[in-house]
């Protein structure tokens, strides 16, 4: 049921222009970053065919159809191409129930066939018990899981996530994140994420791409690009510090054995994990700090950048040290710098505290679709592909 | 919005009591008082006026039940002609993209400030056994529309439509096309998404704008007049019997008149609440 995607979108309109060519593996979550204008919502909008792109030049294929060609445009009813966008727009006259059925009753099943299946994803979705009520009753957590489902009862061959966290409220939105990670990740299914969250990408997303102005400046497997991005846009959004490991009780314990401590969403013991934290929560000290319940890795200076009205410093692992810390990133105010009295090569300590640490369980793919080691933070042999 | 529009929110919702506190000039209670008056008085005065103790006998006359009957048939019939060719035809003026659509809902809107009897001529100059296409009708089907009761039927039709068009219209305006995009993400083709999911939504909008055309269907006079002339059992609907009477039997004018204004108060009970929205 659920295809690759090959595209090359061109639209061009007097104050815009959109030239984006994607290719998304079957089952592979591609993750779309950018500012606002960036050219997102028509990228998604061309690809679920309610826009025809202006160029014909243009096609979009979904596994072996052709849907979008200088002379083809199948309408989006027939495409296959399901949407999850930031408001869960649940039909207002129909119960939690219909709504769901709402995508098997338009393809022609049957009722009874079609609510059985809409029973099924509501329970998959933790709302089997929301199925009679109806959207208005609804809180903006539930509609959006409910939203879910109904997307995913249509069967898409592809699935379009249209920033579908970002009107959540804070408390509401990592349950859904952990969802959407359950739902599309457990099944193999092929999806477009729209977010401005580097977090997202790094929970949901196998590959990101950046784009800035309708053209793609970045792309690669998300973990490498949230912990190194290239471009402005994706270092002052992501530039996350990232580090891979696998899941123990309180956080996360990395190849070489390191416990890194953090908060995180109930993950099994074992799995593989990621722990996520912002470089500005990174304190810097020249000296080992001593009896400190927090995390201290040690480190290398690779780099000092100036990043905004701070200053980052980047990491390397020492000789014989473990290799993970490599391209850590910790922001610090210019005058720490000038008291650390510090130059690229010093020996210094990161200290992050474990209430700035998330874990998340990583992204580890789809076998098939994937062709990178699976650990691929301190790979800096990206290749870039050109747009 | 009007001042009950404030209120009823501020009845919901505890801060919009507050921000009302706020508004409200002096200055504007005197003319609001005097334009309520006279609306209410002169229905107040033809309550005061009305002969109570014969009202019944009044009321179930024979010619008076005629027209109430007529007025009534009418009415549901023309209600349902604006549901079944102004529904569609607001779908288009609110989703189709034709040269010329504001031209067309001008035009569309006519019936609402033209004098009905102007109406009722026109359509005479159309149907008219003479008219454009009413000589063609007579000649090759031998049907005549003038002076029958189906010429009741589309006078009010006439006069009506534009009120459903106008709220239809509007409800369609407000609910967007989200919904209906995201019905064809399901896999919903246009004809099912119409009925599944656009028609759902506007009804409330489609209910009022039927209410308010079956009142106004109700007190059509003009075009009726002009059109079907006032035949007893066959086009004398109840607003011709009240002007009939107005001359000969007053008591029976009032009596009717109150009837009239009872279905009024009824209609405007049932319509009210979503006509605000929809009309907006």
């Amino acid at each position: 049921m659920t295809a690759g995607v090959d595209a090359r979108v061109l639209v061009r309109r007097p104050s815009f222009e959109l030239d984006v060519r994607l290719r998304v593996e079957p089952g592979e979550v591609l993750a779309v970053l950018g500012p606002n204008g960036a050219g997102k919502s028509t990228l998604l909008s061309v690809l679920a065919g309610l826009l025809r792109p202006t160029e014909p030049d243009s096609y979009v294929r979904l596994g072996d159809r052709t849907v979008t060609a200088a002379d083809v445009h199948v309408p989006p009813h027939r495409r296959g191409v399901g949407l999850l966008a930031q408001q869960a727009l649940l039909f207002p006259h129909l119960s939690a129930l219909a709504n769901v059925a709402f995508g098997p009753r338009s393809q022609g099943r049957p009722r009874r066939v079609a609510e059985a299946t809409a029973r099924e994803l509501l329970a998959a979705v933790d709302a089997a018990e929301l199925a009679d009520r109806r959207p208005a009753q609804l809180s903006g957590g539930q509609q959006q899981r409910v939203a879910l489902a109904r997307a995913l009862a249509a069967g898409p061959g592809l699935l379009l996530l249209d920033e579908p966290l970002a009107a959540l409220d804070v408390d509401a939105a990592p349950a859904m994140r952990s969802l959407l990670r359950r739902m599309i990740r457990g099944s193999g299914q092929t999806a477009v994420l729209v977010t401005h969250s580097a977090l997202d990408a790094v929970v949901l997303s196998d590959r990101v791409v950046v784009l800035t102005d309708g053209r793609i400046v970045e792309q690669g497997p998300t973990r490498e690009v949230v912990a190194h991005p290239r471009s402005p846009f994706t270092a002052r959004i992501a530039g996350l510090d990232l580090v891979p490991g696998t899941a123990r009780p309180g956080g996360l314990r990395t190849a070489d054995g390191q416990v890194v401590a953090g908060q995180g969403a109930a993950l099994t013991e074992g799995e593989p994990a990621v722990a996520v934290f912002p470089p500005s929560a990174v304190a810097v000290y020249a000296e080992p700090p001593k009896g400190s319940p927090r995390n201290v890795l040690a480190v290398r200076l690779a780099a000092v950048e100036p990043h905004g009205d701070l200053v980052r410093l980047r990491a390397a692992a020492r000789p014989g040290g473990p290799s993970w810390v490599d391209g850590l990133a910790a922001d610090v105010t210019p005058a720490a710098v000038a008291d650390l009295a510090i130059e690229p090569g010093a020996d210094l300590w990161f200290v992050v505290k474990a209430t700035e640490v998330g874990v998340h369980a990583a992204t580890t793919g789809v076998p098939a679709a994937r062709d990178r080691p699976s650990a691929p933070i301190v790979s800096l042999s990206r290749s870039p592909t050109p747009p | 919005m009007t001042t009950a529009g404030t209120k009823g929110r501020a009845r919901r919702s505890g801060p919009a009591r507050t921000s009302q506190a706020v508004a409200l000039p002096g200055l504007l209670w005197v003319p609001a008082a005097v334009a309520f008056a006279l609306i209410a008085l002169p229905v107040l005065g033809l309550a005061l006026r009305a002969d109570w103790p014969r009202l019944p006998a009044l009321l179930f006359s024979g010619p008076a039940l005629a027209a109430l009957r007529l007025s009534l048939v009418t009415a549901a019939i023309s209600t349902a002609l604006c549901v079944v060719l102004g529904g569609p035809l607001a779908v288009v003026l609110a989703r189709g993209r034709l040269p010329g659509m504001r031209l067309l809902r001008s035009i569309v809107l006519l019936p609402l400030v033209l004098p009905p009897v102007v109406g009722g001529l026109a359509l005479l100059f159309l149907l008219g056994r003479r008219g454009l296409l009413g000589a063609r009708l007579d000649l090759w089907f031998g049907i005549t529309v003038p002076f029958s009761t189906a010429a009741v039927v589309l006078a009010q039709t006439f006069v009506a439509l534009p009120f459903l068009v106008v709220s239809v219209e509007g409800a369609l305006r407000t609910a967007g096309q989200r919904y209906e995009a995201v019905a064809a993400t399901l896999g919903a083709a246009p004809g099912y998404a119409f009925f599944r999911v656009t028609v759902p939504l506007v009804l409330p909008g489609l209910l009022s704008g039927a209410v308010l055309g079956f009142a106004r269907c109700l007190g059509e006079f003009g075009a009726t007049i002009a059109f079907a002339g006032s035949l007893e059992g066959t086009t004398r609907t109840l607003p011709l019997l009240v002007y009939l009477e107005r001359e000969t039997d007053v008591d029976a004018a009032v009596a009717l008149s109150l009837l009239l204004v009872v279905v009024a108060v009824v209609v405007i009970a049932v319509a009210r609440p979503r006509s605000g929205e929809g009309l907006g």
